[in-house]
């Protein structure tokens, strides 16, 4: 049981270069998997081949193997790839149905369409509502969110099928520091009680450095740097492959930098 | 009324940020951008008032509540806030794509009720959060000329804004591109470009650093450093702290659509501000809250925090 790629390369459809060159990594059950790395590094098509989407939605060349419970993702229909992992994208835009008036139906779209009893819908809306906060939010019009409301509700649209593997791509990008804080938390939480493996995707190196047990950075379509969360995140190779480190560790470089030591009452855990 | 309420509103006391100096990482962004030619003289930069402003939207939600601000030319203005407290609506009113339900919006005093939305864009630039509300055409270069060309901009000029603007946000090498071959944060990029080549004296950036890397966030920096540079009034709405503390002179704090402190990073970051900025789900930068942990007073910068500790007496050096 585990989403497995192995020396994986893919390359859209008509481009010129591979998006992702050379990927090795495994999500197990109950574990969070940072991605970290610069734009246009992999992170997104790294996001779309883990769940299957690549190639089999939107098609281009997959060549080694992406295995989610030790399927190929090529042989698993899209249908039932819906039922192994949830994937949530970048822009919650492209997220939302734009078929529902709430945000209860919306949230409530995807098990509709597992073909759930309704009492179960309705018990796992509310389940996802309650997980990333956004309870008060359930009678608004999904068209009418700000940026961050609409994240939490694609967010919860996703958490609310009870998927396997959940697949993240920046999931608090648009949200404020305690909207960010309380996902992180809650996807703590998913992972722990829920045993759903989480491959999270963040440029908010803080969230990782909170939640995830390793981190993996890509670089131009290949793995760049791997290891446990703590180690990775405080490599000095970091800003080089255009990742900005955590607050404190970029702080502790800072005044390195200029020649002072680093406070020793600053050694334990602070903000 | 919002302003009553907050003790950072005292316009007299903010009078020393309002001067346009550069912000602190300005070695980033020069080292970053070429400096592009000036072309817009401070004087023309409009001052902003917002008298009084409520905005209700159509399905009742009440997005700003009697908010009260007065923007003067060349200041570096960042909004910020919770998720929904209204932030994106306020920048809506800046370039008149929403009309205030109440109260008034003016620049240089003229209440800009009568101005078409047309006349209100070439004063003030509206970078939106999610750039593909803003993107539409089907080659890079044709989606920054765009603004400009509206604008009346012909020939040569219209290209050497074009060039300037992708060049200040590091897409030089995209100019052939489709908008939509480019990933989110380049595309977030490619909308604060075209924004940049209508060179307004105002430029309004909802969520700029968001999803972009450690470079895409440099490039943003220097965006406003350069802008600040040439007089701009630059207001950007941001939840990403360090870069409000680094950039920017003046922080409004919004909540529930009201503003609910205004002052300097030094004033609204500092340990004072600490409960009000909980009570709206902010939390300070971390060289804020290392500033205070060691009693070196207000350091919302990585830059304040070592100066400040460098003059600690006894403080070792490595």
């Amino acid at each position: 049981m585990a989403i497995e790629l192995s020396a994986v390369r893919y390359r859209y459809a008509g481009a010129s270069r591979p998006a992702l060159q050379s990927v090795d990594l495994r999500l197990d059950p109950g574990r969070v998997l940072g991605v970290a790395g610069a734009n246009e590094s992999g992170k997104t098509t790294l996001c779309l081949v883990a769940g299957g989407f690549a190639p089999g939605v939107v098609g281009g060349r997959l060549e080694g193997s992406a295995r989610i419970d030790g399927a190929e993702t090529t042989s698993i229909p899209a249908h039932a790839l819906a039922l192994h992992c949830g994937l949530l994208f970048q822009n919650p835009a492209t997220q939302l149905s734009n078929t529902t008036a709430t945000v209860f139906e919306e949230v409530g779209f995807g098990p509709c369409n597992l073909g759930l009893a309704v009492s179960e819908v309705i018990e796992r809306v509310w389940w996802a509502l309650k997980t990333v906060g956004i309870e008060d939010l359930a009678p608004r019009d999904p068209a009418r969110l700000s940026g961050g409301q609409g994240q939490l509700v694609a967010l919860a649209s996703v958490l609310a099928l009870r998927p396997r593997y959940l697949i993240l791509d920046e999931p608090t990008s648009e949200l404020d520091p305690a909207g960010t804080a309380l996902v992180g938390e809650a996807l703590a939480r998913v992972a722990a009680e829920t045993g759903a493996g989480i491959l999270l995707v963040e440029h908010k190196t803080e969230v990782l450095a909170r939640i995830a047990d390793e981190v993996v950075v890509l670089r131009e379509g290949s793995v760049a740097l791997a290891g446990p969360a703590a180690a990775v995140l405080a490599d000095s190779i970091l800003a080089e492959l255009g990742v900005e480190p955590p607050a404190r560790v970029a702080l502790e470089r800072d005044v390195r930098a200029a020649g002072l030591d680093w406070p020793a009452a600053l050694a334990e855990g602070i903000g | 009324m919002a302003d009553s309420g907050s003790p950072g509103s005292d316009r007299a006391g903010n009078g020393s940020t309002r001067a346009s100096s550069a912000p602190t990482d300005l070695s980033v962004a020069r080292s970053s951008v070429s400096s592009a030619p000036s072309s817009v003289a401070p004087s023309t930069a409009p001052y902003i008032e917002l008298d009084g402003i409520s905005f209700t939207y159509p399905d009742g939600t009440r997005a700003l509540e009697n908010v009260d601000l007065r923007i003067d030319p060349g200041e570096l203005v960042a909004i910020v806030g919770q998720n929904g407290s209204g932030k994106s609506t306020l920048a809506r009113h800046l370039n008149g794509l929403l009309r205030p339900t109440t109260g008034r919006m003016l620049l240089d005093g003229r209440d800009v009720r009568g101005l078409h939305v047309a006349r209100l864009a070439e004063r003030v630039g509206l970078a939106f959060q999610n750039p593909d509300r803003q993107l539409f055409a089907g080659r890079v270069s044709a989606e920054v000329a765009f603004g400009p060309h509206n604008l009346g901009v012909r020939g040569a000029e219209v290209d050497e804004r074009v060039r300037a603007a992708l060049d200040a946000v590091g897409l030089s090498a995209e100019a052939a591109s489709n908008p939509y071959d480019l990933g989110y944060s380049r595309r977030k990029l490619l909308a604060l470009a075209s924004v940049l080549a209508m060179r307004t004296p105002v430029l309004v950036l909802d969520e700029p650093t968001t999803g972009q890397d450690a470079r895409g966030g440099a490039r943003v920096r220097a965006v406003v450093a350069v802008a600040a540079g040439e007089g701009r009034t630059v207001i950007a709405i941001s939840h990403d702290m360090r870069f409000v503390a680094e950039c920017f002179r003046r922080v409004v704090v919004m909540r529930a659509g009201r503003v609910i402190l205004d002052g300097t990073p030094d004033v609204v970051f500092g340990e004072a501000s600490w409960d009000e900025l909980r009570a709206t789900y902010l939390a300070p930068p971390f060289a804020a809250v290392a500033g205070a942990r060691l009693g070196l007073g207000a350091t919302p910068t990585a830059l304040a925090f070592v100066a400040a500790l460098g003059q600690r007496p006894g403080h070792a050096r490595s």
